[in-house]
């Protein structure tokens, strides 16, 4: 019974869906504001639908009805209660179902948020949104029912969860990621929306500002999170892999970056206007295609759901309506000239344009990397596959060349400025920088060039960003005063550069002095890595809720002082039979210590084991969370919540009119 | 009018991959063809697992077999071992090639999961992995009479796999075999 009421709503929700997506537009055409006023409504009963489906999906889970056949497919009456909840989400059909909660959710939040926007750019908005959840409702609906039921034929147990998804960071991932792939809708729908009014001025960038810097911030998180979950659960201490699903969250959050920054330049400047246009279609586009490619089973990849091709060909063709739609709509209705504001070279117009380009680039080259081996292999011309070398070698010199200019972005002025301001300004910074890139490696054991530089790069960042910071609080009363004068979408954008900063570090860092070792080790056996000894004390069999394991109990001493203990596990999963490899790690901010088992060698309870010696890892994470954070403290500037800037309102009067 | 139209180049250029992703749907990216296909099977000389003896490429010609490429450490590999075990009970000929892997682990990965294979190749190095063209774990080549690769399917096989592809095939090689 529940799971056809979750059917059922979902079937109202997509109704919802149908007449949102057509009677306010219709509305905004006719300029009917009885049917425009409809849009907030039918946005916030699509939300309470697709909820109610969602939870009827979820007690179906919680409850072990193995009659619905995802539930079957996906569960087990053994499995923990919450990754029973988090199976909900751990397989195609209830994954989409997520999907079309989450985008309900960001449309009603813009309904409630947005609400005192003019009704005409509401309606469209929101209709926007409700044609983008008619696509994803009826890919459920149509090919993804996840409602379905094994009737006759009800096994007496489900297949179990992949044990690879039995972690606690893989319930919030998903969760996340698709906050910010679905996010990125906010924005296309405001592009679209002023595409379709034809009033193209600064207003639509300063209300999808504060939209698009939240889907980024959950995005980053979202993509740390899954960066996390490998390094710790993949067992063999990878955090990227440059795989073609994480390069689908990751070209989103490139194009994003690309977007957040060019829809500043347009608020404040009025700049970029069709450019800024085109990254908002470009970064939910990437956002759909990441959807198509997990699950069309055009690219092999290890985190692909189960593939079908008439899935992929509906999902291309909802790709072709929206993106084919909403660029021809652009090559229609974007300003052609280019606009009239003019701005100096030595700005920081030019660096947020630095800044576009590289991240562009950045973005069409992932795009290319992952979408080459299916180009060769549509046009025959073999079988290819991309891998680390080719990524590595493109993404790292773009990276690298963009955090020069990133360190004189917060401290330019807009429209014009000078490079003897800049000298005078960054002379500190830069001697610093320099200095601590040629000390600070030589803490560790050895010098390294690529860290130095790493070092003296984030070390330029952070300065240039405190000296500013500096700057602006040093006229106030008191510092305390100072600090309050700065606005909350300075100190996001303090926190997301200083994330950035860390990023760069941990990563560099990580992967020029990271120490591996395979060995056999027998209990009772004693390693040394980098200064820190290992012993294997000894080896026992666990049982866990759906499991057997063997573990291994490790302790860790330097200089003689215990530092950890650690027990990584080899485990095999009772109703599926897989074998997983439950990694224990020791972290650190400065290091992390790395113990995963391999296979057992011999009789006597020899295994292989891998060490690893991981410094800064976490900064990396770190980064990627004070990013995030810096993108939700955006969000909280009061200025977005004013209608209009002062400035904008004569003009915007006089060019619209209606 | 000339700005105009550079509008319409985002909308020309993701027409070109929409082209590339639709015919990307009726493409199999598992579906691997080797550089061998209807090449005669490389040479090698090498230690025959658990025993010791060496085995020559010439000693496994004659009939249609299947040589299945595993390792203990791809965990895939165990996911597709009960269906070997079943393709060798119906009585086809399995050799395997126990790639880039420990014996003794091998060893034990056979007592106690069961054996399908007629003879295992020790491929410690890899080496005739590298002549094959071995992209990871599990693989498996068709391999016909007179030593010739026939097919080559990357992944796990499992029943799909083997009644839709492999079977038919094997059934139309020995055909073909007894025949001529």
């Amino acid at each position: 019974m529940i799971p056809e009421l979750g059917h059922f709503a979902l079937i109202i929700g997509f109704c919802l869906a149908l007449i949102l997506a057509t009677v306010p537009a219709w509305g905004a055409w006719r300029r009917n504001s009885r049917a425009m006023a409809l849009a907030p409504g039918l946005a916030l009963g699509l939300l309470v639908f697709v909820a109610i489906s969602f939870a009827c999906l979820s007690i179906a889970f919680l409850q072990d009805d193995f009659s619905v056949k995802v539930v079957a497919s996906n569960s087990n009456s053994l499995l923990p209660p919450v990754y029973k909840f988090s199976a909900v989400w751990g397989n195609h059909e209830g994954s989409l179902l997520l999907w079309a909660l989450i985008l309900s959710l960001w449309t009603s939040a813009v309904a409630v948020f947005s609400a005192q926007l003019p009704l005409l750019v509401l309606a469209r908005v929101l209709s926007v949104m409700g044609a983008v959840g008619v696509g994803f409702l009826s890919f459920l609906l149509l090919t993804s029912n996840p409602f379905a039921r094994l009737l006759p034929g009800t096994p007496a147990d489900g297949n179990d969860l992949n044990p690879l998804l039995q972690d606690p960071g893989l319930i919030i991932h998903p969760p996340l990621l698709y906050m910010g792939y679905v996010g990125f809708s906010v924005a296309f729908a405001f592009a679209i929306a002023a595409l379709l009014g034809g009033r193209l001025d600064a207003s639509w960038a300063r209300w999808s500002r504060p939209w698009t810097n939240a889907a980024w911030a959950f995005l980053s998180l979202g993509i740390m999170l899954g960066s996390w979950w490998a390094y710790y659960e993949l067992g063999w201490g990878g955090w990227w892999f440059w795989d073609p699903v994480e390069n689908a969250s990751f070209m989103p959050w490139l194009a994003g970056t690309a977007l957040l920054h060019s829809l500043a330049a347009t608020e404040k400047r009025g700049l970029f206007k069709s450019w800024t246009l085109l990254l908002a279609i470009f970064a939910f586009s990437l956002s759909l295609l990441g959807t198509f490619m997990v699950r069309s089973g055009v690219l092999t990849s290890v985190h692909a759901f189960a593939t079908d091709p008439a899935r992929g060909l509906f999902i291309l063709v909802f790709l072709a309506l929206v993106v084919g739609g909403s660029l021809t709509l652009y090559a229609l209705r974007a300003p052609a000239v280019s606009s009239r504001v003019s701005f100096d070279w030595v700005s920081r117009e030019s660096l947020i344009l630095c800044n576009n380009v590289v991240f562009l680039v950045a973005t069409i080259t992932v795009l290319f990397g992952t979408l080459f081996p299916l180009i060769m292999d549509a046009l025959g011309a073999g079988k290819y596959s991309v891998g680390p070398p080719y990524f590595n070698a493109v993404f790292v010199p773009l990276m690298a060349l963009l955090v020069p200019f990133m360190g004189l972005g917060p401290v330019a002025r807009w429209k014009r400025d000078s490079v003897r301001r800049w000298r005078s300004e960054l002379l500190f910074p830069t001697v610093v920088a320099v200095l601590c890139g040629l000390t600070l490696p030589l803490f560790n054991a050895d010098y390294n060039l690529w860290v130095a530089l790493a070092v003296a790069l984030s070390a330029w960042l952070v300065l240039g960003l405190s000296r500013d910071l500096w700057y602006r609080v040093r006229g106030a009363v008191s510092l305390a005063a100072g600090l309050r004068r700065i606005t909350p979408s300075y100190w996001g954008m303090f926190l997301a550069h200083l994330g950035f900063a860390a990023c760069v570090t941990g990563i560099v860092a990580t992967s020029q002095y990271n120490i591996e070792h395979d060995l056999k080790m027998s209990p009772g056996d004693t390693e040394t890595l980098a200064g820190y000894e290992f012993r294997f004390v000894e080896l026992v069999p666990v049982r866990g809720p759906n499991f057997l394991a063997d573990e291994a109990r490790v302790e860790v001493y330097r200089n003689g002082e215990f530092v950890a203990r650690l027990a990584p596990q080899k485990r095999r999963y009772m109703a599926t039979g897989q074998v997983m490899t439950e990694a224990a790690i020791d972290p650190g901010l400065f290091r992390d210590l790395y113990v995963a088992m391999g296979e057992p060698i011999g009789e006597d309870g020899a295994w292989a084991i891998r060490l690893h010696y991981k410094p800064m890892v976490r900064w990396m994470w770190l980064g990627a969370i004070l990013m995030g954070l810096g993108g939700f403290t955006t969000v909280f500037d009061k200025r977005y919540r004013r209608l209009r800037s002062p400035a904008a309102v004569s003009a915007s009067e006089a060019a619209h009119g209606v | 009018m000339g700005s105009r139209l550079k509008l319409f180049l985002p909308l020309i250029l993701f027409a070109i991959m929409a082209v590339f992703l639709f015919r990307g749907l009726s493409l199999d990216p598992q579906a691997m063809p080797s550089a061998l296909i209807d090449q005669p099977l490389p040479e090698f000389t090498l230690p025959v697992l658990g025993e010791d003896r060496l085995l020559k490429r010439d000693e496994l010609v004659g009939e249609v077999a299947l040589l299945n490429v595993w390792a203990t450490w791809c965990s895939s590999c165990r996911v597709e071992h009960p269906y070997l075990l079943q393709i060798a009970a119906s009585g086809v000929p399995v050799y395997g090639i126990n790639y880039k892997d420990d014996d003794a682990a091998a060893g034990r990965w056979l007592a106690e999961l069961g054996n399908p294979y007629r003879a295992n190749i020790a491929d410690r190095e890899g080496s005739l992995g590298l002549d094959l063209g071995v992209y990871g774990a599990p693989e498996t080549y068709l391999v016909d009479a007179r030593g010739v690769v026939r097919y080559r399917h990357v992944g796990v096989v499992d029943e799909r796999v083997w009644q839709t592809i492999l079977q038919p095939l094997y059934q139309q090689l020995n055909a073909q075999g007894s025949g001529g």
